[in-house]
């Protein structure tokens, strides 16, 4: 133990130089570091827009941008988020890291395809921000007809194309690690040794392949009926806008899952580490990653409880969208049950889990609310929804992110972050979050309706206490940004295993060598087996 | 054992084996199972369209019953039965290439991108007749007659809106598929080089057979698309 953990001479940064070592790789490593830095500017830009939006709401009458742009503000801020970080978010980055290690691969089954994906996706980024920078898009992310199709003015061809374009590098991410978790494991990594990571990533992965096509099918529609004029969705022309929002959902409530689960899978390996066990009922926390994929599909019609679908199918969708609440709290009980009689350690990536813990039961028990026919009905399009859905993908996925890089952090660098700062981002952000969402369900529950630029002046005070919430917020978000950058070159060396984890990827070297392992890994031991530590703590 | 070690000695010289993998049998594994994926990607983006099809057809049985009839049932029987040849010979290329029989490979891509091409000639046919009938969803577009299979002209009265639903679902659908085709035939071209230059033997033939595969689903794609826009909504006595 007392030996000063050094930096190994070759390893994947150093392994090959230049510009042109880094845009030709096929390295699962550095594509997700390629991944890490675009996704990382398409958050920015989609904060920019958040920051115009709070900085619009200080007032009632909305004194910073007309109608129109603020129109575009939350269209750009969400097609910038959804499509372009939270999707990609941990799959594209962490995933692309991580898996092939966690799994004892030296690459993922198709390294080109994995490159081709990063290019396909910055081709379709590059789509969306030439959309964004020559006048915007203003339908909102939904792209609802008939406006998305015949009355807005704006660049909804170009948005729809980039994330036309952006889907087949998700599609392509999805099946590359279908075929990696399948056929690439090391001997003696069965199914249920694969950390809960890698099973969360699989059924992401499933939703990718299998939803996204569909999407792809819906935005190409809309885009010709809005160029050739040809009728599939307006009523104009005997089309039925409903349609729309079904094709449209049978993806996008599937996506939501793409957008929470990889941070779930984050969270398994975070509460197990820190916690020194494995983590509570194994086999129930990977099925329930594949119960909510499956679930993820048949409840998209809970989007259209007020756009007219027939009351009986309303009743069934109302159904089985409670029944996503289960695996859901599978999880959740599961990850606190894992927690009982630990030997817990408060380190920064263990503070964003508990966030996450903590948040995402707000945002999870906050969508039961809409679940509900007749609750929807007084909240359906209100900040209510705002609020529960950012308790979701703010709350649950950017922390697992956040949490999910600070503890990867180590292996992709080498070397440690400033754990003070760590810990303070980690509580700024928690504060900040708080601040800027909660006053939104009161907001929503009055009834101030989503999308408004403007509204009455007695709500004043919880849109100033939400904007207040979103700069601390910025800060934290910040932060890290700047303390990861300057422990690339000042930050302590890691070591192979800085948290005496379980898994792979901490048996090879930090930064691991080009083809992962020196010896190709065996594993006979089943998975988050601290029990010889826990043995050893006790003699 | 020492036969093993003689097999993995030999198969780390197969210049077809990527780095990655240990050996021949999991590259092979994981291109086909990428390639099964892939298919169900595709399945998933026909079937938006099929399903706003099948919804449209409900809602509007009339038009589409006429629009179903304007369609030149030849041309799309033809095409049926090019398009299913080309599937036997597609078979009989990965056949062959697993025979090792690198002549006959040749040959039956050829003969198969020829069947694609027969395919897509008429195809452009029928497009051109749609267009000059103003069949064409647009600006132009009236669906006011239409030539019947024995060359007689008949009056359609249908909702023009409803009617240019139809069309506009036939060239998407169709559209769709023959883009298809066109990527299919850049992919045997590749495969027909490959092939000529010997890039394939016995024991390394996955190209030939995961373009096989794609090849097989654009035919079965058009399997459906055939009676669902051509067949089943045919008025027999106008």
């Amino acid at each position: 133990m007392a030996t000063t953990p050094t930096y190994p001479k070759e390893h994947y940064l150093n392994h090959d130089f230049g510009i042109k070592s880094w845009l030709l790789t096929k390295d699962h490593k550095r594509i997700g570091i390629l991944y890490l830095l675009s996704i990382t500017l398409f958050f920015f830009v989609g904060g920019f827009f958040a920051v115009l939006i709070r900085l619009n709401l200080l007032t009632p009458d909305g004194a910073l941008v007309t109608a129109d742009t603020y129109n575009k503000l939350f269209t750009m801020h969400g097609i910038m988020m959804v499509f372009f970080f939270l999707v990609p978010s941990i799959p594209a980055t962490l995933g692309n890291f991580v898996l092939p290690l966690a799994l004892g691969a030296k690459d993922v089954a198709f390294p080109k395809i994995n490159l081709l994906s990063w290019y396909i996706f910055v081709a379709g980024g590059a789509m969306t921000l030439w959309a964004v920078m020559t006048g915007g898009v203003d339908t909102g992310w939904t792209f609802y007809v008939p406006f998305s199709t015949s009355y807005a003015q704006s660049n909804v061809i170009l948005a729809a194309m980039g994330i036309f374009v952006a889907g087949f590098s998700s599609i392509l991410t999805g099946l590359n690690f279908i075929v990696t978790i399948h056929r690439m494991r090391a001997p003696g990594l069965t199914w249920f040794r694969l950390p809960l990571f890698v099973w969360a990533t699989y059924a992401t992965a499933l939703i990718q392949v299998l939803g996204t096509p569909v999407i792809a099918i819906t935005l190409l529609l809309v885009g010709l009926e809005r160029g050739l004029h040809i009728g599939v969705f307006d009523p104009k022309w005997g089309g039925d806008p409903v349609l729309f929002q079904h094709m449209f959902w049978f993806y996008s409530h599937p996506a939501v899952y793409i957008m929470i689960l990889p941070g779930m899978g984050v969270m398994s390996e975070l509460i197990s580490t820190f916690s020194r066990k494995p983590v509570f009922g194994y086999k129930f926390v990977a099925f329930s990653s594949l119960a909510i994929a499956v679930f993820g599909f048949i409840v998209w019609a809970h989007h259209l409880f007020v756009a007219g679908i027939s009351v009986y199918s309303a009743m069934v969708f109302s159904f089985l969208s409670f029944a996503v609440a289960i695996p859901s709290a599978i999880k959740t009980f599961n990850w606190t049950a894992t927690l009982y009689k630990g030997a817990i350690s408060f380190r920064t990536p263990m503070l964003y889990a508990f966030g996450f813990l903590g948040l995402f039961t707000i945002g999870g028990l906050t969508g039961l609310f809409m679940a509900a026919l007749g609750t929807d009905i007084h909240i359906h399009d209100t900040y209510f929804v705002i609020a529960h859905f950012h308790y979701i993908m703010v709350g649950g996925m950017v922390m697992a992110y956040i949490g999910g890089l600070h503890y990867w952090w180590p292996k992709i660098s080498g070397r440690m972050y400033p754990e003070p700062w760590g810990k303070l981002s980690a509580l700024i952000i928690f504060l900040g979050f708080n601040l800027t969402f909660f006053p939104q369900f009161i907001l929503g529950y009055l009834g101030m309706p989503r999308r408004y630029h403007t509204y009455p002046p007695e709500w004043q005070v919880l849109h100033v206490l939400s904007s207040a919430g979103a700069s601390i917020l910025g800060v934290g978000y910040l932060l890290p940004m700047i303390y990861l950058l300057w422990s690339l070159k000042y930050g302590e060396v890691a070591g192979d295993n800085p948290w005496g984890a379980t898994g792979l990827e901490w048996q090879t070297a930090s930064p691991p060598p080009a083809h992962n392992f020196v010896e190709m890994p065996v594993v006979n031991e089943e998975a988050y087996d601290y029990s010889k530590e826990r043995e050893a703590a006790f003699v | 054992m020492s036969e093993t070690t003689h097999a993995v000695a030999h198969e780390a010289h197969n210049p077809n084996l990527q780095h990655h993998f240990y050996d021949m049998e999991q590259q092979k594994d994981a291109s086909s199972l990428g390639m099964w994926l892939f298919l169900i990607t595709e399945i998933m983006f026909f079937g938006g369209m099929f399903a706003a099809y099948l919804v449209y057809r409900h809602m509007y049985y009339d038009a589409f019953a006429a629009g179903s009839t304007s369609l030149n049932i030849y041309y799309g029987g033809i095409n049926t039965g090019v398009l299913i040849f080309s599937s036997l010979t597609m078979a009989m290329a990965v056949h062959s290439a697993a025979l090792g029989k690198q002549k006959l490979l040749v040959f039956f891509l050829l003969v198969t991108l020829g069947l694609g091409c027969v395919f897509l000639g008429i195809k452009a046919i029928e497009y051109h007749d749609k267009f000059v009938e103003h069949h064409i969803p647009g600006e132009h577009f009236s669906f006011t007659d239409m030539e019947m299979p024995n060359g007689k002209m008949v009056e359609v009265r249908v909702d023009q809106g409803q009617a240019q639903l139809f069309f506009s679902l036939y060239f998407a659908l169709t559209g769709m598929h023959a883009i298809h085709m066109v990527v299919g035939a850049g992919l045997l071209t590749t495969l027909i080089i490959m092939s000529l230059r010997g890039k394939f033997n016995a024991g390394y033939f996955t190209p030939v057979e995961n373009i096989g595969l794609y090849w097989h689903f654009v035919d079965i794609v058009w399997i459906f698309l055939f009676p669902l826009l051509y067949l089943i909504h045919r008025i027999h006595n106008v």
